[in-house]
């Protein structure tokens, strides 16, 4: 391959310069290497020194444990540690289940929001304003906000609650409903960004498609269901899975309003993560744990790629 | 769900819709028609639905700014009392003062200001030089190295941090420890595939007839890429850089452990939380979150146009 570049790259010289002389042609391509390597240089160092050196080091990393300064070879016992930990099987509940809830509101909402906003002639851009301001917010500062709200006491949530004669909640301070409320929190601040990816695919849908429904007798609902979705259908997809990816390393919202509580029903995969390197220093436990994540997302993150290959070749 | 990765499907998309013929900006037919919509019934309906619509967004996504905004100038006990207060009854500025000196805002803020800047600075010089390298100058190994750093955008984040945080206490062949120093939060920032795609992809877009006729003038490539790319690059240039600010400024994890010295301005709001009176931190929160409210209703055009990246010709 390699080699190949260099022929092409000489000849390309050779063509250019005429009848130079084969010595002279190479010192030129050198030298033009030379200098397109310098201005990769930068860049090429931050990737291996951030990126892939630390990729290979987790790697080793958790096959290796690290006793009074001393590295020993462990082979899988780092990750026979992980899973005979109880908390690990808890992490990875928790984290599907926050998962499966951010994808089922983070993913309805936002589509519903950008449909009804996409039918508005009027606000539409004060709207998409609103939607989008808790994006920009310092997510402290939007996360501990709920806090106040949730409060199972004098809560604003709880309050609203009564009003609508319901029963109240605990919020975050119940095992089971702290979960769901820092859905709740997490959808709030980040569903700008789909609802703005939805608006921009749904003005991209060809007005005759729902003409043609309409006089095919489809109501707003049919016409959503034949016209809107198919039509949004690989966005939908895409967004799915990148969503997936992302909710899957969810830290913050834990780490800031429940602390991975109560009873460790917050503990997510990445907070488990922290927890083994900072608070426990197990620092290879944690690489394996790394690793794990790794193989595990790097697979959603494939169907992604899929995904938009066969988008692609539509 | 962040912004980049919401671009990143636009991105998909765009490029392989057919490019429809530019016609005047007429009305645009979406799932409900306009001649339903223009009977008296079709009126009411709308105008009902649009109020209920801005009244539920307004009350959704301000509502609770208003609630932090009020609540600094409210006393503690006002805050919490039950049924809530909406205004303050004796407004005072002093919870703000408190938090401002208790937080010590003005250190963190400026902390952050650094980090995104210097984040900004580097990622455009090296970005910009490693896209420009790959995409004209094409070096040996360029489609390698590519290649690679395209690898690296499947590999979750959080799942890296472990083996990232003790590369930088120890960089290898240097031996430097960049814990607490602007480096650790700046340099990381520069191993970003997704930027350098998104430059090289805007670069191969630059005829190399232009840039033959700059070689032919006797210009050197960085002269070249000086006054011929980067004037051309503008608008990409826009979006790379919102991308780069707001990733530092919401960004959590990697500077809780990795500046606990330095705090950003999220990471120390958290820390000081539980700290402080409850209308202090409120306050606390409003000031943390004044500035970037500020940013995105000056720049909330070109915030947004950056998620529409797609757009970009390539």
């Amino acid at each position: 391959m390699a080699y190949a570049l260099a022929t092409e790259r000489l000849q390309d010289t050779t063509r250019r310069g005429g009848s130079q002389s084969t010595w002279t042609a190479l010192r030129r391509a050198a030298g033009r290497n030379l200098r397109a390597h310098a201005f990769l240089f930068g860049a090429l160092v931050c990737f291996a020194l951030f990126t892939w050196y630390p990729m290979i080091r987790e790697i080793i990393m958790s096959f290796q444990r690290v006793h009074r300064g001393q590295t020993t070879w462990v082979g899988l016992g780092n990750y026979r540690q992980v899973a005979a930990d109880p908390e690990f099987w808890q992490a990875w509940r928790n984290t599907l289940e926050f998962s499966g809830l951010a994808l089922v509101f983070g993913f309805a909402a936002p589509f519903a929001v950008a449909i009804v906003v996409n039918e508005f002639r009027h606000a539409q851009g004060y709207l998409r304003i609103l939607v989008y301001l808790p994006v920009m917010l310092p997510p402290v500062a939007g996360i501990l906000l709920f806090k106040y709200f949730m409060d199972p006491g004098f809560g604003l949530f709880n309050e609203a609650l009564h009003i609508l004669h319901l029963p109240k909640s605990q919020w975050l301070a119940s095992k089971s409903s702290a979960m769901p409320s820092l859905v709740v929190v997490s959808t709030w601040g980040n569903m700008g960004t789909a609802t703005l990816v939805y608006l921009a695919a749904l003005q991209g849908i060809p007005g005759d498609l729902y003409e043609a429904a309409e006089l095919d007798g489809c109501s707003v609902l049919q016409r959503i269901r034949h016209v809107t979705i198919p039509q949004t259908r690989l966005i939908l997809s895409l967004m799915a899975m990148l969503q997936i990816v992302a909710t899957m390393q969810m830290f913050t919202e834990a780490f800031v309003l429940t602390g991975g509580g109560p009873e460790g029903s917050t503990t997510t995969v990445v907070y488990l993560l922290y927890n083994y390197a900072f608070n426990y220093n197990k620092f290879n436990t944690a690489a394996a744990l790394g690793v794990i994540m790794l193989l595990v997302l790097a697979c959603f993150s494939a169907i992604y790629i899929v995904l938009e290959r066969r988008g692609s070749e539509d | 769900m962040t912004q980049q990765t919401a671009s990143r499907v636009l991105l998909t998309r765009n490029r392989f819709r057919a490019r429809k013929p530019k016609t005047a900006p007429t009305y645009h037919r979406t799932l409900i028609s306009r001649t339903q919509l223009s009977t008296t019934r079709g009126k009411r309906f709308y105008w009902i639905a649009l109020t209920v619509a801005l009244v539920l967004a307004t009350l959704v996504f301000i509502g609770p700014l208003f609630w932090m905004a009020t609540g600094g100038f409210k006393t503690s006990q006002e805050l919490v009392r039950n049924p809530p207060v909406l205004l303050p009854s004796h407004p005072s500025t002093h919870a703000f003062s408190l938090a401002w000196n208790r937080l010590g805002m003005a250190q963190l803020l400026w902390n952050t200001v650094v980090y995104a800047g210097g984040a900004l600075l580097f990622q455009l010089t090296f970005c910009v030089g490693a896209a420009y390298s790959l995409s004209k100058l094409r070096p040996i190994f360029g489609n390698w190295i590519l290649a690679l750093m395209l690898a690296s955008m499947m590999i979750p984040a959080a799942a890296l941090v472990i083996p990232q945080y003790l590369t930088v206490l120890d960089l290898p062949l240097v031996h430097w420890n960049l814990q607490n120093t602007p480096w650790v939060i700046w340099l990381p920032t520069v191993a970003n595939a997704f930027n350098v795609f998104l430059l090289k992809r805007f670069f191969d877009s630059i005829p190399n007839d232009l840039l033959d006729a700059a070689a032919v003038d006797g210009a050197g490539p960085l002269r070249t890429l000086w006054r011929i790319v980067l004037p051309i690059s503008r608008p990409i240039l826009g979006v790379i850089s919102i991308f780069a600010i707001v990733a530092v400024w919401k960004d959590f994890l990697w500077p809780l452990i990795t500046v606990p010295a330095h705090e950003t301005l999220n990471v120390g709001v958290n820390t000081a939380a539980t700290s402080m009176p409850d209308n202090a931190l409120v306050g606390g929160l409003f000031l943390a979150s004044i500035p970037t409210i500020v940013l995105f209703l000056f720049f909330q055009r070109n915030i947004m146009a950056g998620l529409t990246v797609g757009g970009v010709k390539g």
